[in-house]
């Protein structure tokens, strides 16, 4: 199974911002997804996560496969470390936490509440989450805001172990994690401005 | 989905969970009647079941802004909605532990509240009858309310603003069951019409709440 992005084009607050994106992510690949700031990193993913339609093209593989992490955790600042990550882990249909608390190193945090974690602390577990989903497809944004030097590391051979997994995983982010993967610029898909019209929200009602 | 209800549950309970907000607000304004209309136990007797209704509808209405708005801010409606749960069953979910933790406190409060405002011994099982009935509708109203304003600021008025109305229907049969047991009357009529709403509610709420949702999501 493959992640097949066919001629995409998405839109954000009724504008066009890329089109004609078409790439390919296969078993074990992952996609560094580039850009600056404003250049539609954050839509494309979240369309292709499938929290907003596209405006035209194809997602293909994308069906129930995808773990999502965008600037938010998702976590609750009255639970505990294990309640968070067992909750989410229920929710995707598996029980077994232990082996996301290892890679983050967070069995020391395990028993306190979220909302005493540090940023950075909140961070690792919000991507400890996606090792409890059980999903293929990892969608990531920006994953690695606020981590110091050793989480990026754990983070990095975490994607390793997941696309050795036969995983994939698709990443939008500026730092080098050191994986061996294909970059991917969306600045040259820019939406023309004649597409700019006709393109407002409720087209999709 | 029980995993779902369970955290809410628990969010509920802990500090800062709100659980306990409605059922203080409906204490307060129905403490507070008495001292307004005066020592009138006539008048409060025939007031009584409409201003148990009315705080009831109050109480679940301010709690309402909750329901969605926490885990909209910290990204969790996000990433339930990339799960495989269903958003209708994630909504029902929500609908439910918001009746579990504002409104069936509200149910069991109200005969006490009843004593208060010197409601008629035969209309306690009509009040407390019509109200387990009609809360549940509330709640499932509720979350579409919530749902529709969930990506606007501040947006509490808004909501009240929209589901006021659609809450009218519930109000008029609910209070109506409790009047006419109050004043020995069969209020069974009003009853069946209460039960009827709730359940149509219930079974097709769900689907646009959650069809709202998807479009505040984008």
């Amino acid at each position: 199974m493959t992640l097949c992005i066919h001629d995409l084009a998405v839109a954000r607050g009724g504008v066009p911002v890329l089109s004609g994106v078409s790439f390919e992510i296969a078993p074990g690949a992952a996609l560094i997804l580039r850009g600056p700031n404003g250049a539609g990193k954050t839509t494309l993913l979240r369309t292709i996560a499938g929290l907003q339609p596209a405006l035209s093209g194809q997602i293909d593989g994308a069906d129930e496969t995808i773990a999502y992490a965008g600037h938010a955790d998702g976590l609750k600042a009255m639970l505990s470390v294990t309640e968070n990550l067992t909750f989410w882990a229920q929710v995707f249909g598996n029980s077994d936490i232990e082996p996301a608390l290892a890679a983050y190193q967070l069995d020391p945090l395990r028993d306190r509440l979220a909302g005493t974690l540090s940023a950075g602390q909140k961070r690792r577990l919000g991507l400890a989450r996606l090792m409890v989903t059980g999903r293929p497809v990892w969608v990531l944004d920006e994953p690695t805001v606020s981590l110091d030097a050793d989480a990026v590391a754990m983070f990095a051979s975490a994607v390793t172990a997941h696309l050795r997994a036969g995983g994939m995983a698709l990443i939008a982010t500026h730092i080098d994690l050191g994986l061996n993967a294909a970059t991917f610029d969306v600045a040259p898909y820019r939406a023309k401005a004649d597409q700019r019209s006709g393109a407002s929200d409720e087209a999709f009602l | 989905m029980i995993a779902l209800l369970h955290r809410d549950l628990m969010l509920a309970f802990r500090a800062g969970g709100g659980f306990g907000l409605g059922l203080a607000f409906f204490l307060i304004v129905t403490v507070l009647v008495p001292f307004s209309v005066g020592p009138q136990s006539e008048l409060l007797s025939t007031i009584a079941p409409g201003v148990l209704w009315l705080g009831a509808l109050l109480a679940c209405l301010l709690s309402l802004d909750r329901l969605l708005a926490l885990d909209f801010e910290d990204g969790t409606l996000d990433l339930l909605a990339t799960a495989p749960l269903p958003l209708e069953a994630a909504l029902s979910i929500k609908a439910l532990s918001h009746w579990l933790t504002t409104g069936l406190p509200l149910v069991l409060a109200a005969p006490v509240l009843g004593l208060m405002l010197n409601l008629a011994p035969d209309g306690y099982l009509w009040l407390i009858a019509s109200l387990a009935l009609g809360t549940p509708a509330l709640s499932v109203i509720g979350a579409f309310g919530a749902a529709l304003t969930v990506g606007i600021k501040r947006g509490g008025l808004l909501m009240s603003l929209l589901v006021l109305p659609l809450y009218v229907p519930t109000l008029i049969f609910g209070a109506e069951a409790a009047r006419r047991g109050a004043m020995g009357l069969d209020g069974t009529t009003p009853l069946i019409l209460l039960a009827g709403i709730t359940l149509g509610t219930i079974a097709l709420m769900p689907f646009a709440s959650a069809a709202v949702l998807r479009m505040t999501l984008r």
